[in-house]
């Protein structure tokens, strides 16, 4: 079905030209598949794809439902600008960029579409060397050390991940997720400790990827070493993380777990509160605009962890559109911050005295739309987004603590990002350095992501209902498990 | 049988986690390969250890969980590709930072005054 279409082969000419032709040509199809699959699952609701037509909960299954379709449309869409922008010139750092361009958007394709948690060991291990490989693209000291720290500490993720597997297979025996969330509520007490352990493992495992805090130091280094459309296509590394927490937390350990109901809350309420902090602060205290973005990374995450946490339809539908925002946003600004830093010769992007840029204006406006979408002011989609957090809260005992810290860490961002404007902008001085002005077709890239947010609030209607339906059908658990059994399959 | 096995796995991965906390890369990455084999055998131990049964349904009606095996042998590929590349990517450090610890500089008071200051260094 789909699948065929998203497992591409990666293109092995030895031209430049035609592999970025038939990059941007594969990107292109995956948007209107990831589109259409969209309007198909809202019609027609969840979709099966059954490897070898071995039925579940035996065989493996790609799934295809909203939130699925929701997340392989965003990470096209952000792939598609990604790889726009690489084609002005990046992509000639290295030899195998668009081969591994390809793999690491299959990875994550597929571990957005798995319906088997091996499976999505599988796919993220995929997505990860793809990236191991990316990260490194273009050389350097930076480069090198930033991917040390990264390929160690995701290797011993990947250890933990096979480890809390192990787990819920010698307890659940399937690994099949619609399958596991029914029998983990037949284990006896003996059995139920190891499957909690081994969902805690996997909660370890998931905020390692999303940068959860006591994980998330990785984070901001690695992102501003990455060249800029790879850190682009980064932002959505994250949301994988926080997808699966959703997927497997809501499911498997969600309401309908019996005496395993819950297991991640306790801890995830603390740690995206404290995420959201740390982000914040990261963000004041950044020095370059790389790093900025960065830490801007983490405080979308501790946003999206807390409507994680907070396990409604609601909140969730709130994260779904907040993640679509936020993704789209900081892909732009890891490509703006390149653009900068091209355009201000040794200072790069730090937040000093330096010569004028050559197309200040272009940037400039840039720059501005994006800032207002993270900071969450009207009239662009981070306002929406959070507003819908914020309502979504309004009956919830901590809401105490949530709405001045979602509110106060808006306000960090809004200082160190009109900080980062002024003194990029206009603490300037002597004529800009002579050179080429930026290539069209980074622009164009950068525009493309930017519109999006305009786009998310001009079509907010239809964006809201679908991540809500999408937050229903996840809750549902007819929808989310036993639409995906054969009918009448007794466990 | 399965008190040895326990046993084995867990002081894999106790070794494995130590040596992955040292500053070495070259440590590092023994250590990684030794949870990875930990991990294998306790994927291995995830069907339940029997003796004496084919990994197929027969007519006896004695048989072990092959899936496990299937996960072990996918884990083992994947472990060994990931480790070949960490191997590599710490040579590639050991030439462009001068030194092979996993922070990229030797450890010294004065580094650790520095590493305070931020990012830069």
């Amino acid at each position: 079905m789909l699948a065929g279409v998203l497992l591409l082969l990666p293109p092995v000419q030895n031209s430049i030209q035609k592999q970025r032709l038939f990059g941007l040509a594969a990107c292109g199809a995956v948007v209107v598949v990831a589109v259409l699959l969209m309007m198909k699952s809202q019609v027609s609701g969840t979709m099966l794809y059954v490897l070898g037509d071995w039925q579940p909960p035996f065989g493996i299954v790609l799934v295809a439902d909203r939130l699925a379709a929701l997340m392989v449309a965003l990470t096209a869409v952000l792939a598609f600008g990604a790889l726009l922008y690489a084609c002005g010139g990046d992509d000639q750092g290295g030899r195998f960029f668009h081969p591994l361009f390809m793999f690491q958007l299959m990875g994550i394709n597929g571990a957005f579409l798995t319906g088997d948690i091996f499976n999505l060991f599988v796919f993220f291990e995929v997505l990860l060397i793809a990236s191991y490989g990316l990260l490194i693209h273009g050389g350097g000291k930076h480069k090198t050390r930033a991917g040390l720290h990264y390929v160690t500490l995701n290797l011993i993720g990947s250890t933990l991940f096979l480890f809390a597997l192990g787990m819920l297979y010698g307890t659940t025996g399937t690994l099949n997720i619609a399958d596991m969330a029914i029998k983990i509520t037949q284990l006896d007490a003996a059995e139920r400790a190891l499957a909690k352990a081994g969902g805690m493992l996997l909660l370890l495992v998931f905020g390692l990827k999303a940068a959860m805090l006591p994980l998330h130091f990785w984070l901001p280094r690695t992102y501003s070493a990455a060249a800029a459309p790879v850190a682009a296509l980064f932002a959505v590394m994250t949301k994988v993380g926080i997808y699966s927490i959703l997927r497997v937390h809501t499911v498997i350990f969600g309401a309908g777990a019996g005496e395993l109901a819950h297991i991640a809350l306790p801890w995830l309420w603390p740690l995206a509160l404290l995420t959201l902090v740390v982000g914040a602060i990261g963000a004041l205290a950044s020095p370059g605009l790389r790093i900025l973005t960065a830490n801007l990374v983490v405080v979308s995450v501790g946003t999206l962890l807390i409507a994680v946490a907070l396990q409604t339809p609601e909140a969730t539908a709130a994260a779904l559109y907040y993640m679509v925002h936020t993704t789209l946003i900081s892909g732009a600004l890891f490509l703006l911050a390149d653009l900068i830093w091209e355009q201000r010769g040794k200072a790069e992007d730090r937040f000093v005295l330096a010569r004028r840029m050559r197309q200040p204006v272009a940037v400039g406006i840039a720059f501005f739309i994006a800032a207002m979408a993270v900071v969450g002011l009207p009239p662009l989609s981070g306002f929406v987004g959070k507003l819908m957090l914020l309502q979504s809260t309004v009956a919830w005992p901590t809401i105490g603590w949530i709405w001045p810290l979602l509110l106060l860490s808006g306000l960090a961002a809004l200082i160190a990002l009109s900080r980062a404007g002024t003194s990029l902008f206009w603490r300037c001085h002597g004529d800009p350095l002579p050179g080429e002005p930026i290539a069209g077709i980074k622009l164009a890239a950068v525009y493309l992501l930017l519109a999006a947010s305009p786009l998310l609030v001009i079509f907010g209607g239809p964006m809201v209902e679908y991540s809500q339906a999408a937050a229903d059908q996840l809750h549902d658990r007819s929808q989310s498990v036993y639409a995906l059994l054969p009918e009448g399959y007794e466990p | 049988m399965e008190a040895v096995y326990a046993f084995c796995v867990g002081l894999l991965t106790a070794c494995g986690v130590f040596l992955t906390l040292r500053g070495r890369t070259f440590s590092v990455v023994i250590g990684i390969t030794l949870l990875s084999y930990a991990v294998n055998l306790f994927l291995f131990s995830s069907g339940r250890l029997k003796l004496a049964a084919a990994a197929v349904l027969n007519s006896t009606g004695d048989y072990t969980d092959p899936l496990p095996q299937a996960l072990v042998l996918t884990a083992i590929v994947i472990g060994f590709a990931m480790t070949a590349f960490v191997v590599i990517l710490a040579m590639r450090g050991r030439a462009d930072l001068g030194n092979d610890h996993v922070d990229g500089r030797i450890p010294s008071e004065e580094s650790a005054l520095h590493r305070h200051r931020g990012y830069k260094s």
